[in-house]
């Protein structure tokens, strides 16, 4: 076992896969001579070549579509979008065009796509590219949507979609990149679709994934010293979603609170809470909380960016007032 | 040509159904047999299957409508043809269920079966504080306690709630700690432990004892009956006043069962094994086919219908009361068939989803309480059949054969006969009969 960081482990995901298989390709902007606008592809373009390496012009949706196109006719391209917000510009052919052609032509063509999206906020981005806009892409069915919290994760996870026959957004989160952990050294690919018990306890759940996760660890810390023993239930996936860890926990604290960086209204929260008092009613024993975003575009100015987005404080907030 | 669906009759005494739900809506698709409706009769709730091809044109009544046997609740035709409406089913509201004399006379053949008791003596109701623990209808609110103040909603977590009605704690009685007042999981926890007797209510006391010297108060409580067991009482005292039974009890070497149905079960995959009850049916059957007059139903003064078909219903139980299914043409099957064609039989009416075959039909009824270690008992008839056959368990008894006391499996079995269609010696030499299958059960096989 080796510690590395979230970018090493997501740039060997990528190395392994391309050496393993030649119809693996990269395209995006600046992923190539550059080496990547976060340095995951650094010394890809000199190893690949321009062939499996492509720069692209700043045009989203015809980095997408090409990437579609080629997956289309036999190849496994990994698009990347040098942040999730520019996927809005290509937005029909994200949501609209690779999760429904395996569908609308009745199995004839297949979508072994990856998108690769930067998202998140807390870099002073400003309001248009900060956004964490997840549960938007993970509401349609067809589009598997993935957001790795460990380095462990992100690895066997993106290995795990480049081998998808249909198309995953891959979400990372822009403050993560240096996130340090346990990586095995041999080969490994984790499945699509299992949320993970990333720690035990017998006093409250929380639900979370990606940043959200190393929040509510921290949290986790925290409330152990007062002697509140949380149990993290790290989604990994948004879809499909794998309720069973997390109802299986709530059904034996009966308390849970669901943290996630993406805005508190229609969010990943909403559906979690949802899913569990219709599940686990039963099992209910004090309104389910959600952490989240403040609902207001994300500003700029530090403090107030940090003001509006979760804290380790809310959480430890949020489980106190669900135990009271 | 449009064909029109009507209101299915699922058992004699069925005037109404109530529709709970339509499958398909106006406009769409339908082949003969399809699911076209739910419906929800005295017993269960069962599908309606469509007896047409074609486009659903109309529907004609709402769901939760109470619609009479035979009105009109659909139009099955092709897309486009010009449909007249018949009048449309008059959907009476619930609460003024008119009480229906039953029909005059029973011109048609007998129909489902479906409830029946298990038990003759269910004698105690609400009146005896120490019967059987009556269900607690969910969470509602207990009628106001003189002792308390509290009004209005009582507030608890559905944990607690679950817990409460889980242990039969009275959540009236406990003082909430969650926010506002709620009661959670603690609180009732708390409540169990110390075992206070003035929050846990009904039988499971705490481990603790109650000190002898103060008495615990305990409501009684008005419970509504839900609709199969309105029907069971009012079938089972009909059947019980109006017609003339008289029983007969016969005690059964079961050795040879047991013993061949371990062997054979050694053969079967689990979910095929077959059980006790399986070869009594089957042996009922044939016994049956030797019996017409007990394969019967008293139709009216002067009438007694005789079944072509053996088709034998078992009692089965459900929550808050009893179903039998009609298993068909018995007499014709093999042990292995009937069994296979039973459990998902069974399965479905547990589960309150049982189709309108299941519960149509049976001839003669067969009630086995043996699995509760009854040695004998007395069941009703279940009209308009003239005879069931109550099982009691299989146990092992000392048993007296050629002057030595042995061990052996003996099972008691009570005939109840309708003394209009038939009589005591009839009744004898059926249970005889029935010992030849049972003791030498390789007929079963042949």
């Amino acid at each position: 076992m080796a510690k590395i960081t979230m970018r090493e482990a997501i740039s060997q995901a990528l190395m392994e896969e391309m050496d393993r298989d030649p119809s693996v390709f990269i395209l995006g902007e600046e992923v190539g001579v550059w080496g990547g606008t976060y340095a995951v592809t650094k010394g890809f373009y000199d190893k690949y070549g321009p062939q499996r390496v492509k720069d692209t012009p700043i045009a989203e949706a015809a980095i997408i579509g090409a990437a579609i196109g080629a997956a289309m006719v036999g190849q496994r391209p990994i698009a990347e979008l040098m942040t999730i917000n520019f996927a809005f510009s290509a937005m029909e052919h994200i949501v609209n065009q690779a999760p429904k052609l395996r569908y609308m032509f009745g199995g004839q063509f297949s979508v072994p796509m990856v998108i690769r999206a930067v998202g998140g906020g807390g870099r002073q981005l400003g309001a248009t590219h900060s956004q964490t806009p997840d549960a938007i892409f993970a509401h349609f069915p067809g589009l598997k949507v993935v957001s790795p919290g460990t380095p462990e994760d992100a690895k066997g996870l993106l290995k795990s979609a480049i081998r998808s026959n249909d198309p995953v957004l891959f979400i990372e989160h822009a403050t993560m990149y240096q996130v340090r952990g346990d990586v095995p050294d041999e080969e490994y690919l984790i499945p699509i679709g299992k949320s993970k018990v990333q720690r035990e306890g017998k006093d409250i759940t929380i639900v979370t994934y990606c940043k959200g996760l190393e929040l509510s660890m921290k949290a986790a810390e925290e409330l152990s010293k007062e002697g509140i023993e949380a149990e993290i239930v790290d989604l990994r996936t948004l879809r499909p979603l794998d309720m069973e860890p997390v109802l299986e926990s709530f059904k034996k604290t009966n308390r849970a609170v669901v943290v996630e960086e993406g805005w508190k209204s229609y969010g990943v929260g909403s559906e979690i809470s949802s899913r569990i008092y219709e599940e686990a009613f039963d099992y209910v024993d004090a309104p389910i909380i959600r952490v989240a975003q403040k609902e207001v575009p994300l500003p700029y100015n530090r403090t107030l960016e940090q003001a509006a987005l979760p804290q380790v404080r809310d959480i430890i907030d949020a489980v106190k007032e669900v135990l009271k | 040509m449009a064909e029109t669906i009507s209101m299915p009759k699922l058992g004699f005494d069925m005037s109404e159904g109530v529709l709970v739900r339509w499958v398909k809506n106006e406009g769409e698709n339908i082949s003969k047999g399809d699911v076209l409706a739910e419906i929800e009769t005295d017993k269960a709730t069962v599908e309606v299957e469509s007896s047409a091809s074609g486009v659903v044109r109309k529907l004609l009544a709402g769901q939760g409508d109470v619609v009479p046997v035979g009105a009109p609740i659909a139009i099955v035709g092709t897309a486009d043809e010009k449909i007249e409406e018949p009048q449309a089913a008059a959907p009476k509201s619930e609460g003024k269920a008119e009480q229906k004399p039953p029909p005059a006379s029973e011109t048609e053949l007998p129909k489902a079966e479906e409830e029946k008791p298990a038990s003759p003596s269910a004698s105690a109701p609400a009146s005896s504080p120490q019967g059987a623990p009556v269900p607690q209808t969910e969470s509602a609110p207990q009628p106001a306690d003189t002792s308390d103040e509290k009004t209005g909603p009582i507030k608890a977590s559905p944990l607690a709630k679950k817990i409460a009605r889980d242990n039969k704690v009275d959540l009236a009685r406990l003082e909430g700690t969650g926010p506002g007042g709620r009661i959670v999981r603690k609180d009732i926890e708390a409540a169990l432990a110390s075992g206070q007797p003035s929050a846990v209510s009904g039988q499971k006391p705490a481990t603790t004892s109650v000190p002898s010297f103060m008495p615990v108060s305990r409501e009684d409580e008005t419970v509504q009956l839900t609709k199969l067991r309105q029907a069971i009482a009012r079938r089972m005292t009909e059947s019980k006043t109006s017609i003339p039974h008289f029983y007969l009890t016969h005690e059964y070497k079961m050795d040879a069962v047991m013993a061949l149905r371990k062997q054979l079960n050694e053969y079967l995959s689990e979910n095929e094994k077959l059980s006790v009850n399986d070869f009594i049916v089957k042996a009922v059957a044939l016994t049956l086919r030797e019996f017409p007059n007990l394969n019967a139903s008293f139709a009216g003064n002067s009438q007694v219908v005789r079944h072509g078909a053996v088709n034998v219903g078992i009692a089965v139980a459900v929550e808050n009361g009893l179903l039998t299914v009609a298993h068909k043409d018995t007499d014709q099957k093999p042990l292995r068939q009937i069994s296979a064609e039973l459990k998902p039989m069974v399965a479905r009416a547990r589960e309150g989803k049982v189709k309108p075959d299941d519960i149509e039909g049976s001839t003669f009824s067969v009630s086995n309480l043996g699995m509760y270690d009854v040695e004998n008992f007395l069941a009703i008839l279940n009209p308009p059949e003239a005879a069931i056959l109550a099982i009691g368990s299989a146990r092992e008894a000392p048993v007296v054969e050629n002057g030595e006391i042995k061990v052996g499996w003996r099972m008691k079995a009570t005939i109840s006969v309708d003394h209009r269609v038939s009589d005591g010696a009839e009744a004898a030499q059926f249970m005889q009969a029935l010992a030849k299958y049972l003791e030498e059960p390789l007929r079963l096989l042949v």
